[in-house]
């Protein structure tokens, strides 16, 4: 066994698909020296024509990569904060996703759009701490928000090897995160499938990226009283319904716990979705950011706008009673 | 694997124009338009069209001098292009009449025809977002080996699209062998060029370092001369050149101008841009008989396209979401 980061995860699943197949390229600004660390190495290895530093022209460089997937390349982007997919949402919504549709199945758009960091990550304030999966789920491109460094690999390299354009949000929460793995069992993890780290019996908590290990250590405080089931969906687009059914069958009770923007976030995907097939025994309950939140600079600003183990196991408990009651 | 472009073997474009290939092309897209037109205002085709009449000599003149492996995007009013380059009248008409045999099985439209066998990207409803895409196939194009060449086409309005400049900038540091032909027809939808873009379009490349030249875009062979020069330089490694094509638009913006008439340019105005048509010119470059048959098939090609298009099935409503993923992922229904 081997104590993996997932920032090391993310680094070797971009080479090892490197190595796997030719056709895969990087593009990003500051790719070369590596300014994030997740292509430390690839232009030693790979070389310049395969690892691309970028002018300041995320625009630019977005379209770039559609039109050399359409000629047979499989680019991955890596935006250094995730306020720059805004400027490039055009390229990647309104271009590289809809082609397949709008061309009758003529050509698919094989680009990885990779952001780590994303969401907050201490002081960097308004236009630097954004994590807006919720977006790019909402227009249906395939998004990952893997939470641990085996996922992390496994994600990224599917999304790799995928046919369509997919963004995958490392969160900050989750970059420092190190685990025990045997570098032999990392494996492609196929998109749509979650995975539950904790089993319960009593409610599920739905937890996506980092808020998955904010959700097991609030699980293991409640062991004892509350028997509490941590389910990760790994992808938001696709979702994982079928697991979510599933879990929900053994605990009839559900809290999400989602670090987007309440209005229209994937957390109130889940619950509609739920509370229109699924089996609940309590009204759900949900954590997110405030609706239209900008995240403050200074630390206490900032942390109060994010989802805590607090409100998580306050939800808990309510939706615990409501279901008592209920 | 995703989809991919067409295929590399193909013979060199004459090295000097063709009259009559250039003049047939014109005609087509004339005659298509003109159809098209028809289609529209009988109700056959759902929403409008762009209206390409009058600046079909660029499409003929560039097209004219590319080969048929390389690359083009298409823009909005981009009937024009893609008949230039290759694809099918039968199935293009029938792609606008939102047919299942047209070119995207009716998924496209008007605005976003697309053949990759032929070489066509896809024309794009985005002002200026096809330049980084054929930029990009063209730095992949190069990589692998391949002398080919990709014209992007946009309107005098695309200039003012930061995502443009972007390209400029990037297509000129790699050598991008890509050729940015903008067909300046003195209108963004209404909104006069000198009212939108200041300093020159020229300019804007040159600022890059990319060379640009200006061309009388209603004379096909001076637009054929012109990309050939451009061609040159692409396939041998120089990089990208600007193409700044001036012409007029006969028609409407879009249709729906025919019913809504905003006045933006007088009667006069139009009927002085309308004499002069690259009908006319490239015509009077061959012989009357030879016209007149290229006239007569034409028509012929043309009843035939609206024909099949016409007759063509309508999709099955339950397939549309159908290609919208590669691998087949499904979308959930919007209601239960």
């Amino acid at each position: 066994m081997t104590i993996l980061s997932y920032l090391k995860a993310l680094n070797r699943a971009v080479a090892d698909e490197m190595e796997r197949d030719p056709a895969v390229c990087v593009f990003g600004e500051d790719v070369r020296v590596a300014v994030t660390n997740v292509t430390a190495g690839l232009v030693k290895r790979f070389g310049e024509e395969r690892v691309l530093d970028m002018p300041i022209s995320e625009q630019a460089f977005t379209g770039i990569a559609t039109g050399a997937a359409m000629a047979g390349r499989r680019p991955l982007i890596e935006y250094q904060i995730p306020a720059l997919l805004f400027i490039a949402f055009e390229q990647i919504v309104n271009q590289a996703h809809k082609f397949s549709l709008m061309t009758g199945g003529q050509i698919s758009v094989p680009v990885t759009y990779l952001i780590p960091s994303s969401g907050s990550r201490d002081g960097w304030a308004g236009q630097h701490s954004d994590h807006p999966y919720s977006l790019f789920a909402h227009v249906g491109v395939k998004t990952a928000v893997p939470a641990t460094p085996a996922d992390a690999y496994g994600l990224l390299v599917t999304a790799i090897r995928d046919d369509d354009p997919v963004v995958v949000f490392a969160p900050a929460g989750a970059m420092g995160r190190r685990a025990d793995v045997d570098l032999a069992q990392l494996a492609p993890i196929p998109l749509g499938v979650g995975r539950i780290h904790r089993p319960g019996t009593d409610v599920t908590v739905v937890a996506i990226g980092h808020l998955v290990h904010d959700a097991l250590e609030v699980a293991e405080e409640l062991s004892g009283t509350i028997d509490v089931e941590v389910f990760d969906p790994r992808s938001v687009y696709p979702f994982d319904w079928q697991g979510l059914a599933a879990s929900l069958e053994r605990t009839g009770r559900l809290v999400v716990i989602d670090d987007s923007n309440r209005s229209c976030g994937i957390g109130g995907e889940i619950l509609a979705t739920a509370a229109e097939q699924m089996r609940l025994v309590a009204p759900p309950k949900r954590i997110t950011r405030p609706d239209g939140a900008v995240l403050p600079f200074a630390e206490g600003l900032d942390r109060a706008l994010q989802p805590t183990r607090e409100q998580l196991r306050h939800a808990i408990h309510g939706v615990m009673k409501a279901g008592a009651t209920g | 694997m995703p989809g991919s472009v067409a295929p590399a073997s193909a013979s060199a474009a004459s090295p000097s124009p063709d009259p009559a290939a250039l003049y047939r092309t014109v005609r087509l897209i004339r005659r298509f338009e003109e159809r098209a037109v028809e289609l529209v205002r009988a109700g056959e085709v759902f929403g409008g069209i762009h209206p390409y009449t009058g600046q079909e000599a660029i499409a003929a003149g560039t097209c004219g001098a590319l080969r048929a492996d390389d690359l083009i995007t298409s823009t909005h009013r981009g009937h024009g292009h893609v008949l230039a380059k290759g694809a099918d009248p039968a199935r293009m008409m029938a792609e606008i009449a939102g047919r299942a045999t047209g070119l995207n099985r009716g998924r496209g439209g008007s605005m976003h025809a697309a053949d990759f066998g032929v070489g066509i990207l896809g024309a794009n409803a985005i002002v200026g977002a096809a330049a980084p895409i054929a930029t990009g196939a063209a730095w992949a194009a190069r990589c692998a080996g391949s002398d080919r060449v990709v014209v992007t086409y946009f309107g005098d309005g695309a200039v003012s699209q930061g995502v443009v400049l972007e390209t400029f900038n990037m297509a000129a540091l790699w050598r991008a062998p890509v050729i940015f032909v903008c067909e300046n027809n003195g209108f963004a939808t209404t909104t006069r060029t000198q009212d939108a873009v200041a300093g020159s379009i020229t300019g804007r490349a040159e600022a890059f370092g990319i060379p640009a030249e200006r061309v009388w875009g209603m004379d096909p062979e001076a637009v054929y001369a012109a990309t050939a020069r451009a061609v040159a330089r692409a396939r041998s490694g120089e990089g990208p050149t600007l193409l700044e094509c001036e012409t007029y638009r006969y028609d409407a913006h879009h249709t729906w101008e025919h019913a809504a008439r905003p006045r933006y340019r007088t009667p006069e105005e139009v009927e002085l841009g309308r004499s002069v048509d690259p009908l006319d010119i490239q015509g009077a470059r061959i012989d009357a008989g030879v016209r007149a048959r290229i006239d007569a098939e034409v028509d012929v090609l043309l009843d035939e396209a609206v024909r099949f298009a016409l007759e063509s099935p309508r999709p099955d409503p339950a397939t549309a979401l159908d290609f919208l993923y590669a691998d087949g992922t499904t979308a959930r229904a919007g209601a239960l």
